[in-house]
């Protein structure tokens, strides 16, 4: 049985204005359990909470009740308080007989009245309280960034500059990204390879950073803290600590015939290949679907040109064990395929074009050596249509494109119809958009210059149709503010496609147990409070895996996620929150209700061998709760048919207590 | 007869992270409502069983609603969609078992929705005090 | 028109316990009367050959049994599993209840099993032979001279009435052609029961649940309820209570019940098969499957294994609990 204080608080006149604060005390007196019953006029003060620790030593209380203010308002000092007169914090309980009570009832009568039905309901609950303790359990002061991308690169520096060694894993052979494939960046034109490889080389030369490129993480197990996780190193076929980069087997390999992923197949590589001049690493990867000599043994020219000796047909893929406190997922996003948007002739025609393409044939280093031409014929373009919201904003055809707005599309058409405009003033160029969206600083200021001063054509209304005919793209479209259809000869069309996550999200967000939303874009752990973290401790969030972003906000969320993990680590242990759930093994039928609505994937099981009353032995499936990853919201305690998940400090015996005490 | 004027007794489950706090914020702002609702603070509205529904109505409650974070705001990223599930088919279940459907609620109140939390009790108050005593729920042993 | 018959079930038994497939078998062991057929383990052939029936009251759904049976069991045992009782089997499995490669399942093709209270509303009181011929039966009782002939299907159990599939949704080895997923009114009672006034409903069910003994029959044959203790024995969940005491208690009981297996029954209707006071309990899971159906989509409890159970799931459109009763007013 509990010795419990209730300590009946006045807050001035706050509480005992409108309840009859010592009809309080004594009511509850009279509750079992119940052994020293007080008012006071400030229960916080200092004072007051001497009260407590006096009381508690002299009346050997076991438990206490405050009817006070809010739980969310002083739980935390009387906890202190409780631990400071030598008993757990976790056997105080708060009636909160202010906010909920006195602040909102008139009458002293049924204000008192209600008091004490709230003292009883948190008399009911301590009776039944245990003390708990909070786990604790060490830090692994290394992180994992999951995508070498501008937001992957950007979070590994920050955490790197803090003083913590951080891996990069990414899944092409050289870590840039998307950004690396861009041309100039919105809104200030800068070139995007001159701000991003200096940053790229940074990574490259950093003692406390490892590249695992040409790599994939293959199983994540443990929690925050103490992350294991198996990482994938698939065989490249070439030496990674000896290839200089040098380039002589690119040059020599016979194979040349191989669409470049890197121009997105508008030129070829070979099947030994370096993606491009900035490459980090920078070493040569043997494309094992293509290469002969792996296929069939027959060749074998780069192991011969190579004078370093790197190339080894023999290697395997290789997994890497290695522990990490922190998880940063940074896998970043891609155009949407355009094979379902047929109306726009995609795969008609050569010259109908993503907007990724566009970067590319823009690009100096790219497939045109920077000069806008036309893809069929690389003749000059003199009539480029652009097409905005080519799969976004698609409430109607969900089956090909997607609901949301892909948020960067209408900047970079913006810039990409200026910079055509600005080399190749002879060029007409159209905008088709249902709005242009340009919040951010500096851009609705760029979309004007596009219109003012560089007359880009900008239309409201959708393209119906292109058709290829001879060397013109017929253009159909609707101008919605003359109330018109408009048919242009384009040269070329390129299609804003909508961006989507990368398809290694979805996978990855399994063995993360990280949430995702319908789009598979992670879930932040709160929309608006902690954007950058995901639901599951110690796995964090950074750029478009997010959601879709530009390369300013990526990077802030980057650095904002850099610092969310520097925080993390830099504590030598974590300290849990104590009511978290726990399962009776005896009761557990090890059904898995329990596992499929925590969001945290706190919940594991295992085969444990119970003895029999009939002395026979059993092997039943158990469920476990890490305490580490548990928050404490109780999901699973309503979805166990048995009762054998209970959620600490919010019991089903302590909830159902404080329902019998109400309805008393 | 009885002419004392009759008082339901309600029960509220609120999540600690949104209703509870709404309802705080109702007592900051001094926004009235019936003393007839008592608050139970669980940390999320997932926590909420339908035994303590059951249990409550049992014992003699007249009404019971659960607060808890709009969806999508949950403190916990999903336990609100679940409690929405379960609340879903319990309430329609007491619906056919000839449970008066006013008796019971979900409602979803966010932190900064005081004014949204004491007009809510307001009018749930309201409508299970026009239904009576709940006759068709209670346990007569529990009563004294 | 039974398609299979006792002898084709025992050959298979045995064949298969002579080859050493399994170790043991799963059936129905004769007892006083025809129609008393209580399920059974066999391990011998002698046993198989003497005590082993087949007949239209053989309704049990083997699937719950599986749970205890195969712990502990070295080897094989043999199952045969009606179309309706594969559903249970998946769900347990999905519920990792019991281990599948312990079990070798025969599927077996059923036109429907027989309800013995209504076999006896018919014949009278007294049965003492009941001879199957075809889908037909003889019944002789004690009090009449010549055998009543009753049709099978005029006696079906209740759920046989409104079978939801003829298709074994797991096997390993079939006896007989596979059927299909029926398109059945097993709906039509609740949409009943919903169309009430709320007096009306309530009045019904204080009828019906007011008989209620507390003997856990239900609990003990349901397959979904298989929890190593059950909250209503254990006496730290607050709800625990051996005898229906008062007007809430059953109530309780069963809606806590039914709640706890809802998106898990596979609506079997063992609950109402075997409820000695004939309270229609199916009527109260296929209020939340009917739901379930209406507000997340479809959803058949036991049809794939490994599939998410609705409440253990959600989707961000989910309807309001304020707004499930519109549509049912609409209809109204």
């Amino acid at each position: 049985m509990q010795r419990i204080g209730v300590f009946v608080c006045w807050c001035g006149s706050n509480i005992a204005g409108t309840v009859d604060v010592k009809a309080v005390a004594e009511a509850l007196k009279n509750e079992p359990g119940v052994v020293y019953s007080a008012n006071y006029q400030y229960m916080c003060s200092q004072a007051g909470q001497n009260m407590i620790i006096e009381a508690v030593k002299e009346h050997k209380l076991t438990g206490i009740v405050v009817c006070s203010c809010s739980p969310r308002m002083h739980e935390a000092t009387f906890r202190k308080t409780a631990e400071a007169a030598g008993l757990n914090p976790y056997m105080v309980e708060i009636a909160n007989i202010r906010e909920q009570c006195s602040w909102v009832h008139k009458d002293m009568a049924t204000g008192t009245e209600k008091a004490i039905i709230l003292g009883k309901a948190a008399v009911a609950k301590v009776n039944l309280n245990a003390p708990l303790t909070p786990g604790e359990s060490p830090v692994t002061k290394r992180a994992l960034v999951i995508g070498g991308g501008i937001a992957g690169i950007q979070t590994a520096l920050d955490i790197a500059e803090a003083g913590f060694p951080v891996d990069i894993v990414e899944k092409n052979p050289t870590i840039g990204g998307k950004m690396a494939q861009l041309d100039k960046t919105f809104p200030t034109l800068d070139c995007a390879a001159c701000i991003l490889t200096p940053k790229m080389v940074d990574v490259a030369q950093h003692e406390k950073i490892r590249i695992f490129s040409y790599s994939e993480v293959e199983d994540v197990t443990g929690f925050v803290g103490n992350f294991d996780v198996k990482i994938k190193k698939r065989a490249r076929f070439v030496k990674e600590d000896v290839c200089t980069g040098c380039g002589a087997c690119v040059e020599k390999c016979p194979m040349k015939k191989i669409p470049n992923e890197f121009n997105l197949g508008m030129n070829n590589r070979t099947a030994i290949y370096i993606p491009f001049a900035q490459a980090v690493p920078k070493v040569a990867t043997i494309d094992a679907n293509a290469c002969n000599m792996i296929k069939n043994g027959k060749c074998g020219i780069c192991s011969k040109v190579c004078t370093a000796g790197a190339i080894d047909y023999t290697q395997k893929d290789e997994i890497i064990s290695e522990k990490y406190g922190a998880i940063v997922v940074a896998t970043g996003f891609n155009p949407i395929s355009m094979d379902k948007f047929d109306e726009f002739a995609y795969n008609q025609s050569k010259d109908v074009i993503t907007s990724l393409e566009f970067e590319r044939l823009t690009n100096a280093a790219g497939p045109t050596a920077g000069k806008l031409l036309r893809p069929s014929d690389l003749e000059h373009p003199h009539t480029i249509v652009f097409v905005q919201c080519v799969g976004s904003r698609c409430a109607s055809c969900a089956e090909k494109g997607k609901e949301y707005c892909s948020k960067i599309c209408c900047m970079y058409t913006a810039k990409h119809a200026m910079l055509t405009r600005d080399k190749y003033p002879d060029t007409e160029v159209y905008v088709f958009y249902i709005d242009v969206r340009t919040p951010g600083k500096n851009f609705d200021e760029f979309y004007r210059r596009a219109v003012e001063e560089y007359g880009v054509k900008y239309i409201k209304g959708m393209v119906g149709k292109v058709s290829p005919e001879g060397k013109k793209l017929k253009v159909q479209a609707s101008d919605l503010l003359n109330n018109k259809q408009i048919k242009i000869d384009a040269d070329l069309v390129v299609l804003a496609a909508a961006i989507e996550p990368d398809k290694s999200a979805r996978p990855l967000a399994t063995k993360l147990t990280a949430s995702m939303d319908t789009n598979d874009f992670f879930t932040e752990a709160h929309p608006k409070l902690r954007p950058v973290e995901s639901p599951t401790a110690g796995v964090f969030l950074s750029g478009a895996c997010q959601g879709p972003k530009d390369i300013p906000e990526t990077v802030s969320q980057a650095s904002a996620a850099a610092a969310k993990v520097i925080g993390l680590l830099v504590k030598d242990k974590l300290k849990g929150n104590p009511c978290v759930a726990r399962s009776n093994e005896l009761m557990c039928n090890g059904c898995s209700s329990c596992e499929r609505v925590c969001p945290y994937g706190a919940i594991t099981y295992e085969d444990k061998e119970f003895r029999m009353p009939d002395r026979t032995t059993k092997v039943r499936r158990i469920a476990k709760v890490n305490p580490a990853v548990c928050q404490g919201c109780g999901a699973c305690t309503v979805a166990c048919p048995s009762g054998a998940m209970d959620l600490q400090g919010f019991a089903n015996n302590q909830i159902m207590a404080e329902v019998d005490a109400i309805c008393k | 007869m009885q002419v004392e004027e009759y008082k339901p007794l309600i029960v509220a489950f609120c999540c600690n992270w949104c209703s509870y706090a709404g309802a705080d914020l109702a007592g900051n702002n001094r926004l009235n409502y019936p003393a007839d609702v008592k608050i139970i603070r669980v940390p999320c509205s997932c926590r909420v069983n339908p035994m303590f529904i059951l249990r409550a109505f049992q014992r003699g409650a007249d009404g019971v609603i659960l607060c808890g974070c709009h969806p999508g705001d949950c403190h916990y990223t999903s336990g609100n969609y679940y409690t929405r599930r379960r609340m879903a088919l319990l309430f329609s279940m007491l619906d056919y078992l000839g449970i008066e459907r006013e008796r019971t609620r979900v409602e979803w109140v966010s932190a900064a929705e005081g004014a949204k939390f004491a007009a809510t009790m307001n009018d749930f108050a309201q409508k299970v005090a026009s239904l009576g005593k709940n006759k068709r729920l209670e346990d007569l042993r529990c009563k004294k | 028109m039974q398609k299979v018959s006792r002898e084709i079930l025992v050959d298979k038994a045995i064949s298969l316990l002579n080859q050493g497939v399994v170790k043991a078998v799963f059936g129905w062991r004769k007892g006083e009367f025809d129609y008393d057929v209580t399920p059974a383990v066999f391990t011998t052939e002698k046993d198989i050959k003497e005590n082993f029936v087949f007949n239209g009251f053989c309704g049990a759904n083997f699937s719950k049994y599986l749970v205890a049976k195969t712990v502990n069991f070295d080897g094989k045992i043999l199952v045969f599993l009606k179309s309706c009782d594969t559903y249970s089997f998946n769900q347990l499995l999905t519920e990792h209840r019991f281990d599948r490669e312990k079990v070798y399942a025969v599927g077996i093709p059923c036109d429907g099993m027989a309800d013995i209270s209504k076999v006896k509303e018919i014949a009278g009181d007294g049965v003492s032979k009941i001879d199957f011929e075809g889908d037909m039966m003889k019944v002789t009782t004690l009090y009449q001279d010549e055998p009543v002939e009753i049709k099978l299907g005029d006696v079906l159990l209740e759920r046989c009435y409104n079978c939801k599939s003829k298709k074994h949704v797991a096997y390993d080895e079939l006896i007989g052609e596979d059927g299909e997923v029926l398109d059945s009114n097993r709906f039509d009672e609740v949409a009943k029961l919903e169309a009430m006034t709320p007096d009306e409903r309530f009045a019904f069910w204080q009828g019906e649940l007011s008989k209620c003994l507390r003997c856990n029959a239900c609990r003990d044959v349901c397959p979904a309820c298989t929890c190593e203790k059950c909250v209503f024995d254990n006496p730290n969940s607050g709800v625990e209570n051996k005898a229906a005491a008062n007007s809430f208690e059953e109530k309780m009981f069963h809606i806590i019940r039914a709640f706890h297996v809802a998106g898990r029954c596979t609506d079997c209707g063992e609950c109402s098969r075997v409820c000695p006071q004939n309270i229609p309990l199916h009527l109260l899971n296929r209020k939340f499957i009917k739901d379930i159906n209406q507000f997340y989509g479809e959803y058949q409890a036991g049809e794939q294994v490994g599939s998410r159970a609705p409440l253990v799931n959600y989707t961000t459109e989910d309807v309001e609990p304020c707004d499930v009763f519109k549509g049912g007013e609409e209809n109204a």
